[in-house]
């Protein structure tokens, strides 16, 4: 079923126009943020010790999308990202894979050939990555070339200035598109990845709203933001988005994954995510095929202390690979 | 009402027979910070008769964890400056030093339980100290390096270059001669550092992070912690981002045996400074003779460069 249908019946309506989308996006209820902030800096507080710690830290590794988006990004700097993503920790064969390598949409063949059959998934940013700002054929030509260049996974930008105008419908059939254009030649499709950059949203009722429009127009996962806006992902609003999830579950039966991504940089961030997840969410989606951190730095941090736990003894940057970009 | 108030009970707030102590409770100094302790613990600080002096902040290995995470992220600003530039930052705590000179001297008396004027002379003796490893700071690579003589058409040049970030246990005994004794070397050269204090006499040393933070030593460059040596010791040795470690403070410090912090220490390589004396005599030297450059040199490395020499 084609998602403008689905939306059609989902809403209750015979056309899916601007109006539709509108009147049923503002019947969601509001979010209190100061409960919203509150609830999250009380799950903050959380202590994760010695059994329970080892094993969130050796989850979250395996829930990282390894991200490098800059441009001075190169064929030999993706390559050696994916040899991390390989072997994450060279001292310990025993330390998970993260979930997937994230690249620019011309890198993915790269990567793909870096990471082959390993299991370890290509995911490629689309539509204009990060301001969105393009026609939606060259959107639409973007995700079709990282798809075609052996992406699993499209990371999509939502159109910022249509959703603030609230023009709802031009975001849903962006979406729904891209979506479409997500699928291969042979039929199976590459999973979505829809980017709400809630930084530029700037309130949490936006967040909750552009969270429920892109589940209906077919996301399978929603995304915080890009890593090039600040603020990024903050632990409120990735609550706001869990809750998106799990009511969207409760209304339609589907798991839609979240990804948080940028600014998590220690473990005990990270941590703190998955104390929400399992709060807010449940457990169903403690698994790297329902939740990602978008985030680079995070797996050294996350690798220090997994080998703190192993050693008994504090470890130090010249453990773990330098994967800044070189000087020379 | 009136007939109370003139009946002497409300004195002004400077009356000397009523005013309140002011009591400390000291926290430590990491990252040119004041934090206390993540672990929310204090210690009571005794004089050398057992009087109470002011409450310490008991460091935890997680604070030496964020200690040595500090000194890291200072150490190639720290490094990278001038040595002229060093050298004037440190003399300028020593500025600092003499004009907390009071301070130092009544907390090493009710520390050590030195006559008021042995007290004078230790204080001055440390701030003399501090002058002259700052004086060294941009003579070391004279001194330590040069030209050396190769078989071959090259110019071979080598020059001292600091290790990274230190360990050191401060002496238990002379809580500011002592430590200022292993302190400056460290750092004079670019390296940074994290100082477990004397267990028994930290006062002193607190009074040293006040002095650092009010000249211009860049945050994270000395970082110090207070606590029970034994505790937080072994994590500081077993750290793999401590490039070096001086065992001074191991010398008669309650439960700690610095031969264990030495094999832990060797875990990475660690540059290690022994304490003086063997085994379990490891006794603490005479602070006051001149010291040499022995504990500068500790803490170096060298780097060679070769370039060829041409017509």
């Amino acid at each position: 079923m084609d998602a403008t249908a689905r939306a059609r019946d989902l809403l209750g309506v015979t056309r899916l126009s601007d109006s539709a989308l509108t009147s049923w996006l503002h019947s969601l209820p509001g979010v209190d943020q100061v409960g919203c902030e509150a609830r999250a800096a009380s799950l903050g507080t959380r202590s994760i010790k010695t059994t329970s710690k080892a094993w969130a830290i050796d989850l979250a590794i395996s829930m990282i999308d390894l991200t490098t988006l800059e441009g001075a990004d190169t064929p030999g700097k993706v390559r050696g990202l994916c040899a991390k993503a390989l072997t994450p920790d060279p001292t310990d064969p025993a330390t998970p894979r993260p979930a997937a390598v994230c690249v620019y949409g011309d890198l993915a063949a790269v990567a793909k050939k870096a990471l082959g059959s390993s299991g370890v998934n290509v995911a490629a940013v689309a539509t204009a990555f990060p301001s969105g700002r393009a026609l939606m054929p060259v959107k639409l030509a973007d995700t079709e070339d990282a798809v075609q260049a052996g992406a699993d996974e499209i990371d999509m930008v939502i159109d910022r200035g249509a959703f603030l105008s609230g023009d709802y419908l031009t975001v849903f059939r962006e979406i729904a598109q891209v979506a479409q254009a997500c699928v291969r030649p042979e039929g199976s499709r590459a999973r979505l990845k829809v980017i709400m950059e809630t930084g530029e949203l700037v309130t949490y009722d936006n967040v909750r709203r552009a969270s429920w429009l892109s589940m209906l127009a077919g996301a399978d996962f929603i995304k915080t933001s890009t890593g090039k806006v600040s603020p990024a992902a903050t632990l409120p609003v990735t609550l706001v988005m869990l809750e998106a999830v799990r009511d969207w579950r409760d209304a339609t039966g589907e798991m839609v994954g979240v990804k948080p991504a940028g600014g998590i940089r220690t473990s005990k961030d990270a941590v703190k995510f998955l104390v929400a997840v399992s709060e807010v969410a449940g457990d169903d989606w403690l698994d790297p095929y329902w939740f990602r951190f978008g985030a680079s730095s995070l797996l050294n941090d996350l690798l220090l202390q997994r080998q703190k736990l192993a050693t008994g003894a504090y470890s130090g940057a010249d453990y773990v690979t330098d994967d800044s970009p070189s000087l020379y | 009402m009136s007939a109370t108030v003139s009946a002497g009970t409300t004195r002004g707030p400077g009356a000397a027979d009523t005013r309140v102590d002011v009591r400390k409770t000291y926290k430590l100094y990491i990252g040119g910070k004041f934090p206390r302790s993540e672990s929310g613990r204090s210690y009571e600080v005794v004089d050398h008769r057992g009087r109470f002096l002011a409450n310490a902040a008991q460091g935890s290995r997680k604070d030496a964890r964020d200690a040595v995470v500090a000194a890291r992220a200072a150490f190639a600003g720290w490094a990278g400056s001038t040595a002229y530039n060093r050298g004037q930052v440190l003399y300028r705590v020593a500025e600092v030093m003499e004009g907390r000179r009071a301070q130092f001297v009544a907390e090493v008396r009710a520390s050590e339980g030195l006559a008021e004027r042995r007290a004078e002379a230790v204080v001055s003796q440390a701030i003399d100290r501090w002058v002259w490893y700052a004086g060294w700071a941009d003579k070391l690579a004279q001194v330590l390096g040069g030209l050396n003589p190769v078989a071959g058409p090259y110019f071979d040049i080598s020059a001292p270059e600091p290790t990274g970030v230190v360990g050191v246990l401060a002496p238990q005994g002379s809580s500011l001669l002592g430590l200022v004794s292993v302190v400056a070397p460290v750092v004079v050269s670019g390296n940074t550092v994290v100082v477990l204090t004397s267990e028994q006499r930290p006062l002193p040393a607190i009074t040293l992070s006040e002095a650092l933070a009010t000249s211009d030593v860049p945050g994270g460059v000395v970082n110090l912690i207070t606590g029970r040596t034994a505790e937080v010791a072994p994590w500081i040795a077993s750290h793999r981002d401590v490039n070096a470690i001086d065992l001074a403070g191991a010398a008669a410090a309650d439960g700690v045996s610095w031969g264990d912090l030495e094999l832990a220490a060797a875990e990475n390589l660690k540059r290690v400074v022994r304490p003086a004396g063997a085994g379990s005599d490891a006794v603490e030297p005479d602070w006051s003779r001149t010291p040499d450059l022995s504990r500068v040199t500790s803490f170096l490395e060298t780097k060679t460069v070769w370039h060829p020499k041409g017509r």
